[in-house]
């Protein structure tokens, strides 16, 4: 999935509950749907939240990986 | 009964602010996720969408709006407030940890379209106008409108 070229890329380290999705939801409207956001976030919450967060919302969460500190996803906008 | 949709009912009761900030999380976080979100205020949380001026016009109301002053910067926490002391307490612990203000997760459960309904009947107690709650705040309603949401509603809340 790496060498897919996101829509969109996302930096929202430092941010906590509940902006990281409220962030992503706001971001997701600006790309067409079909379109990939990649985004990186440093609160750990996001690790439950973004999953979560995509299946409540339709969208699809097709990575996420942490690596030390920072934990970087994509999404797909489906609708 | 009428059938259910992606929709969260919220009754606010409270105006403390550990407890308002819980709810505007919640709402946000709902909207963020596509869901459709309404926000009943109703007696202490009223105080969360009021703008902050002094209210009232009896006597009782008059001390009622001075004592307990509303406005999002006003309410305090619901346990060690210490007369106001707790209250900066948590907003520069929040800060510190980069915690949206309870200011900001207002205006942005807003931006992203959670409806605000003020409750008529606890307005008419506590002697609270429409002016003096935020210009969001919609029309004021009564329980029937509450109930009519909440039972469209798969999420229910009462904070």
């Amino acid at each position: 999935m790496s060498e897919m070229k996101p829509d969109l890329t996302l930096d929202l380290k430092g941010l906590l509950c509940p902006m990281p999705v409220v962030k992503l939801a706001q971001a997701i409207k600006n790309v067409p749907v079909g379109g990939i956001i990649e985004a990186t976030a440093t609160d750990p919450g996001v690790l439950a939240d973004i999953p979560a967060w995509a299946k409540t919302s339709g969208n699809e969460l097709l990575e996420m990986t942490r690596q030390e500190k920072v934990i970087r996803f994509v999404v797909r906008r489906t609708k | 009964m009428p059938e259910t949709k992606n929709k969260l009912s919220m009754v606010v009761f409270s105006g403390d602010m550990d407890k308002v900030m819980a709810a505007y999380v919640i709402a946000t976080g709902a909207a963020a996720a596509g869901i459709e979100v309404v926000m009943f205020y109703t007696f202490w949380g009223l105080k969360a969408i009021q703008k902050g001026n002094l209210t009232g016009k009896s006597f009782f109301g008059r001390m009622l709006g001075l004592m307990n002053r509303g406005g999002l910067n006003a309410i305090g926490p619901s346990r060690l407030n210490m007369g106001g002391l707790g209250r900066w307490m948590f907003k520069q612990m929040m800060r510190a940890k980069g915690v949206s203000s309870l200011p900001e997760l207002q205006r942005m459960a807003i931006e992203l379209g959670v409806r605000i309904l003020p409750c008529q009947m606890s307005m008419d107690v506590m002697e609270i106008t429409k002016d003096d709650l935020i210009p969001e705040a919609e029309e004021p309603v009564g329980v029937a409108t509450f109930i009519q949401h909440a039972s469209e509603s798969q999420v229910t809340l009462f904070i």
